[in-house]
């Protein structure tokens, strides 16, 4: 006779996304925008909404975020990414419209584009990844690099009286009343993972009120061009990165108005 | 308390072995093989059975190479009430 036992069931409690594609990515080893690609592929098949969404994919390197993200996608003019969202929202507003763009797109060359896209309070999702330095260009320095931190044009680090200091971009929109939902997330950490992806949801979410711009910036590490192994680089960003980029949320809506 | 058992499945070809997944790990089940794959990279393998499926490793991993099972306790049901045995039976339940 054959007993069964029934009281312990094997069951799969994580497996990869529907929308993230089974594509091998291009980025380096442990660069954070895979994570980052996959909690926008959960969080959109979990909403189940792949068919209601369109991204905008920038100029650096994730300028093939359409091979990855099984929706529709656009790419844009480096820096002009959320300016093509609002392009795209304004023809098709019962979409859902993300822009994902990097320090280097978002708060250089596309400052204009971004500010004036929060102040307009355009109803997108822009996703941020600061990861303080030009990755696909080489290392270049970006306005997000730290003080003293050394990149390929600026070999002996920063120097803020010849160079200027870091652009805290998600404060500075912060402060415009267009912008409903604006935080800072990390991808380095397990809890961190978690928290973003949550950060990332309510940014889809709030998208249906119509109440303004939502803001989700993810700090990331750059491991090939901070010259440090993957793990070297998420120690080296929690302490100086994280340090000078508080994570948290930054602007929340009023849960009354709401 | 008796431990959660965890498995997890690791697709070795995709690996880039960023050693990320060994960092995260909170039971030390993972580290990093010999040999490398087809791209040349050394990939994350199991060594341990201690995994207690947490995700932790999925979670941090930048290329969703990771699944992750868990063996899930199930609440014990009642199912048939049996009296008055007098001879030896057999009882089969479908499921």
């Amino acid at each position: 006779m054959s007993v069964e036992t029934l009281d312990r069931i094997e069951t799969k409690v994580f497996e990869k996304t529907k929308s993230l594609l089974d594509t091998e990515m291009h980025y380096c080893p442990g660069c954070g925008h895979g994570v980052a690609h996959r909690l926008i592929a959960e969080v959109i098949d979990e909403m189940n909404i792949v068919e209601d969404t369109i991204g905008v994919a920038p100029v650096g390197c994730s300028v093939f975020a359409y091979n990855y993200l099984g929706m529709d996608f656009s790419q844009a003019a480096h820096g002009r990414a959320s300016a093509v969202a609002t392009g795209i929202k304004r023809v098709l507003p019962e979409k859902y419209v993300f822009s994902y763009q990097g320090d280097g797109d978002l708060a250089a060359i596309g400052t204009g584009e971004t500010i004036h896209t929060c102040n307009r309070g355009e109803n997108i999702l822009i996703i941020f990844i600061n990861n303080g330095i030009y990755g696909m260009t080489g290392g270049q320095m970006a306005p997000t690099t730290l003080p003293n931190m050394k990149s390929t044009t600026s070999p002996f680090g920063r120097d803020t009286k010849s160079m200027g200091y870091p652009l805290k971009i998600t404060e500075l929109i912060a402060a415009l009343p267009g912008t409903y939902y604006v935080t800072r997330q990390s991808v380095h950490k397990p809890l961190n993972v978690r928290r973003a992806k949550k950060a990332i949801q309510k940014g889809f979410e709030y998208q249906k009120l119509n109440k303004g711009t939502c803001f989700v910036e993810i700090v990331s590490n750059c491991p090939s061009n901070w010259k440090m192994t993957p793990v070297e680089s998420n120690h080296w960003m929690d302490e100086h990165m994280l340090a000078f980029y508080p994570l948290g949320d930054i602007k929340v809506p009023n849960v009354k108005e709401a | 308390m008796a431990k959660v058992k965890g498995d997890i499945k690791i697709d070795i070809e995709k690996c880039k072995g960023c050693v990320i997944c060994v960092e995260a790990c909170p039971e030390d089940v993972i580290a990093m093989s010999n040999e490398v794959n087809q791209k040349g990279y050394l990939f994350a393998v199991k060594i341990e059975d201690g995994c207690t499926g947490c995700t932790n490793c999925a979670l941090v991993c930048p290329d969703a190479v990771i699944t992750v099972y868990r063996e899930v306790k199930q609440k014990k049901e009642q199912i048939a009430v049996i009296t008055n045995v007098t001879e030896n039976i057999t009882v089969s339940v479908d499921k």
